[in-house]
């Protein structure tokens, strides 16, 4: 069975008087250990799929299953958990989902190493264990020896790496990332990558945003989105290799 | 999310918004500490009142022109009216009162020096005319020499007891026993000395003279002079039984008609603490009053602040449930936020009110009070304020939507 399963998934953004068809129907089946690139126009709703995927959106319309959970159903009703409530789908960021954000997106004004346990935190796992586990995330993305240090105190790429620690800390299904290379410069956004490929090889699923073709390239396959739909979807030579 | 944490996360975000923080506590700090000091200053108040009311000696009692303490001007001109305590009805108290009680007359007027060579003593100085009696009413004891006799009384003769103040400023290296002083030109000899008794509520007691109230009336009565009649009871047992005849006697001699009440006070340790309790209820509800206002406004800052606070930090918690957090533990990350905010406040507030309420203590030279039980309610009545005013800014942060709050700049 797929990692994650979306079937027909719509969402409108109802703006004033008008609706903004942002998603218009996207089947997307998604394999363990994949690595996937998502392209395509500004506006084409990129950002929208990965939310919903990170179950921060919901669907208007469609079906998404991630791991065997239904995350949304139409056909089953409000409490035949076909829609989840919004502790639910916290609870399945927090097991599930690594996000990271181009922005990064981290707490200011606390440690790397208390920005990495925060998740854990909201796992309700005790302080011990916890930071263990935030050292060896930040171990494997290289930053074992500024953990103490405030996000201000780091480079763009140091931030970025992290904002990964932060999202692999919690051992989870699958990690989205939005342009995570949209803020930094091409020599650090190569060390991104190349910690990406690395986490690819250590058996994470991995579903990266990107304007750029050469990063895009990294992954093993390509999804092109055009208008809310996808146009097309390849497989790239490290894919078939 | 454990409490731990949140507690945690919370002392966090208020050390880093330190002045803010702390001005948000300002009005808790002036609420609490409004009420605590007022508190604590009658605590000290009421303890020495309680252990020092014996001005008057548990077992006696007084009758005077006018009230002990008046509360209140507008009753003066009923008190005026009455006829003055005189002599005479003394004597007639005395005469038609026979039970086990030392009935005893004084008065006292003070803005006379007392010479001694080329020493005299300031105005201060209280100048008190007494009956025998008084050496069983007063609480006060000889040192040397002797009291006021019959004799004395009935010759009105200048003699003089002098209290230990009165000594130090005019004959310290002198026995004053025999030595004569002049009030108002006319010489005293000095038949005593008393005891040393200290002082109540940072006044001296000892700063006093004592002659024959006869010889008193003599050189200082004028159409004003009303007497204070000191009652005191043999037996405590028969206080209240004692206290109904004398008034009942003294409503005779002075011809109070049965409709009237009695025309004069009668004035005891209890009364004098009730209306000490009066007065400080009065205190303690005003305090009560200024430092509900001063929370209410304290309340509605932190609400504000935390309004302040959840916009502001929108973006953080945005970041917060991207990474799993619940709605509940956004809402308790910042109701517990306000809650140490306000608990900050009443700690400083207690702390300052206690310390400022026993600087009364200090000015009266009593022993220091903490007034638990209001700290207690302190406390209390800050959380409740510190949960009711902030619970409105993190349900407001709790219902924010994770996608918007990251997309907040
Ligand atoms: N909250 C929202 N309200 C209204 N419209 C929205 C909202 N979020 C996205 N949209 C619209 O949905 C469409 C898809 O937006 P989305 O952010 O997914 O695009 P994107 O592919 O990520 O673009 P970019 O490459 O610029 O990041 C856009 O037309 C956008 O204006
Ligand atoms: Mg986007």
């Amino acid at each position: 069975m797929a990692l994650l399963a979306l079937t027909n998934v719509t969402k409108v953004y109802q703006v004033g008087a008008v609706a903004v068809h942002a998603l218009r129907g996207i089947d997307l089946m998604v394999e363990k250990n994949e690595y996937v690139s998502i392209m395509g126009p500004s506006g084409s709703g990129k950002s929208t799929l990965m939310n919903v995927i990170g179950c921060l959106d919901t669907p208007t319309s469609g079906t998404y299953i991630l791991d065997g959970k239904t995350v949304h159903d139409d056909n089953i009703g409000q409490n035949g958990n076909g829609k989840l409530s919004e502790d639910e789908l916290a609870f399945i960021r927090n097991q599930k989902i690594g996000f990271v954000f181009q922005t990064f997106n981290l707490l200011p004004r606390i440690t790397a190493l208390h920005n990495v346990e925060l998740p854990l935190i909201y796992a309700g796992i005790h302080k011990k264990e916890r930071i263990e586990m935030a050292k060896e995330a930040l171990r494997k993305v290289n930053l074992e020896d500024r953990m103490h240090h405030q996000p201000n105190e780091l480079s763009g790429g140091q931030r970025q790496r992290v904002a990964i620690a932060r999202a692999l800390v919690n051992n989870p299904s699958i990690l989205l990332a939005d342009e995570p290379t949209g803020n930094l410069d091409s020599v650090t956004s190569r060390e991104i990558m190349k910690l990406m490929d690395k986490l690819h090889d250590e058996g994470n699923t991995i579903i990266l945003v990107t304007h750029e073709t050469e990063i895009a390239q990294h992954a093993h396959r390509i999804v092109h989105l055009l208008d809310g739909k996808i146009d097309r979807d390849e497989t790239t030579p490290k894919g078939n290799s | 999310m454990n409490l731990h944490e949140v507690f945690i996360s919370s002392i966090n975000s208020i050390r880093q918004n330190k002045l803010r923080s702390f001005l948000t506590l300002l009005g808790v700090i002036i609420g609490v500490f409004s009420i605590i000091s007022v508190m604590t200053a009658i605590n000290v108040l009421q303890k020495s009142v309680e252990s020092n009311l014996n001005i008057l000696g548990t077992n006696t009692f007084y009758i005077q022109k006018y009230p002990a303490i008046q509360v209140g001007g507008s009753a003066h001109w009923k008190y005026r009216n009455r006829k003055n305590l005189t002599y005479d009805d003394y004597l007639k108290l005395k005469e038609r009162y026979s039970g086990p009680a030392m009935i005893s007359a004084e008065n006292w007027h003070n803005g006379d020096p007392i010479k001694f060579k080329d020493k005299q003593t300031k105005n201060s100085v209280i100048i008190q005319g007494v009956t025998p009696e008084w050496e069983f009413s007063s609480g006060y004891f000889l040192e040397s020499g002797r009291m006021i006799s019959r004799t004395d009384m009935e010759q009105m003769r200048n003699v003089i007891i002098l209290g230990q103040d009165v000594i130090d400023v005019l004959m310290p290296q002198y026995n004053p026993l025999g030595q004569t002083v002049t009030l108002r030109g006319v010489k005293f000899q000095v038949i005593g000395t008393l005891e040393r008794k200290g002082s109540i509520f940072g006044q001296s007691e000892d700063n006093l003279v004592i002659l024959p109230l006869t010889t008193h009336l003599k050189m200082f009565a004028n159409r004003w002079t009303s007497l204070g009649y000191s009652i005191s009871v043999i037996d405590m047992e028969h206080f209240e039984d004692v206290k109904e005849e004398i008034i009942f006697h003294l409503r005779l001699v002075r011809e109070v008609p049965l409709t009237e009440e009695n025309d004069f006070e009668v004035v005891s340790n209890t009364s004098l603490i009730d209306t000490f309790n009066q007065i400080t209820g009065a205190i303690k509800v005003a305090a009560l009053l200024i430092s509900s206002i001063a929370l209410l406004a304290a309340g509605i800052g932190i609400m504000n602040i935390m309004l302040v606070s959840v916009t502001e930090r929108t973006r953080e918690i945005g970041i917060r449930k991207s990474i799993g957090a619940r709605k509940r533990d956004i809402r308790n990350q910042f109701l517990l936020e306000a809650l140490v905010l306000t608990e900050i406040g009443a700690l400083i507030g207690i702390i300052l009110g206690v310390l400022a309420g026993n600087l009364v203590a200090l000015s009266m030279k009593v022993s220091g009070v903490f007034p638990i039980q209001w700290a207690i309610i302190g406390v209390v009545v800050c959380s409740v304020i510190g949960v009711i005013f902030g619970t409105y800014p993190a349900v407001k942060a709790a219902r924010l939507d994770p996608i918007e709050a990251l997309r907040y700049e």
